[in-house]
């Protein structure tokens, strides 16, 4: 595929680092912003969607590999259910770190505050293992269809409509 | 207060149906993936002024990101 003009690029060189941390942002603080496991992935794979779009096929390909990203939505969906499994001596899905003093374990102090980053027990490593699934998964999907793309524009002419 | 919020929402809605039948009516491909992406920013936009913030950030990045991203790749591997 044809990369896009001198000044897609340079805005995607930018933009693309402050997108991803926003979506990292919207993850981390699932259990006390709007957003959560899913919107946050959904928005660093737009990331990766528009470096792979603004830059051509071949100089993105070395960052992103499907297999690494197959790796990450499998670490992703094994954390889940472990972390799920970890509360079976009461029920399964049971929140064990929450109120323990631990990690994430903390009060809810009740009223209008700030909030606190350290509460809610096992929600923010579920927001995590979500977010890295939901990312690496749509990765695929966008870095497949790059693929296809350019496979069925390798036999006929190089035209491309920009 | 409330009539200024009613304003925003018929100017949003309005731009939405315009944007959709635009998206019938343009020849040219890319254009008509531009102004499907169009309303579903715009939706977006209305998700938010309905007080549903966590819908509104799945909208922006699946609706006008990720599916605008993966037409552009389909036109391009059509040509």
């Amino acid at each position: 595929m044809k990369e896009m003009s001198k000044i897609v690029k340079n805005i995607t060189k930018l933009v693309y680092g402050f997108i991803i941390i926003f979506g990292f942002y919207v993850i981390v603080h699932g259990h006390l912003t709007p957003g959560g496991g899913f919107q946050g992935g959904a928005v660093v794979a737009s990331a990766f969607a528009l470096l792979l779009i603004s830059y051509g096929q071949l100089e993105a390909k070395k960052l992103l590999k499907v297999d690494i990203f197959s790796l990450l939505e499998s670490c992703g969906l094994t954390a889940f259910i472990v972390i799920a499994f970890l509360g079976l001596g009461t029920t399964f899905f049971y929140n064990f770190l929450a109120n323990s003093g631990g990690w994430f374990g903390n009060a809810v102090t009740p009223g209008i505050n700030p909030g606190d980053m350290n509460t809610a027990g096992v929600l923010p490593l579920m927001n995590m293992a979500v977010g890295l699934e939901v990312f690496a998964g749509l990765g695929i999907i966008v870095l497949l269809m790059a693929e296809g793309a350019e496979y069925t524009n390798k036999e006929g002419e190089h035209r491309n409509d920009r | 207060m409330s009539s200024f919020v009613e304003i925003i929402h018929l100017a949003t809605l309005t731009i939405i149906i315009i944007a959709a039948f635009l998206t019938v009516v343009f020849k040219k491909l890319l254009l008509a993936v531009i102004a499907s992406s169009v309303v579903s920013l715009l939706l977006s936009l209305e998700f938010y002024l309905l007080h549903a913030p966590d819908v509104a950030i799945a909208e922006a990045a699946i609706g006008a990101g990720l599916t605008m991203a993966i037409f552009i790749f389909a036109i391009r591997g059509t040509r």
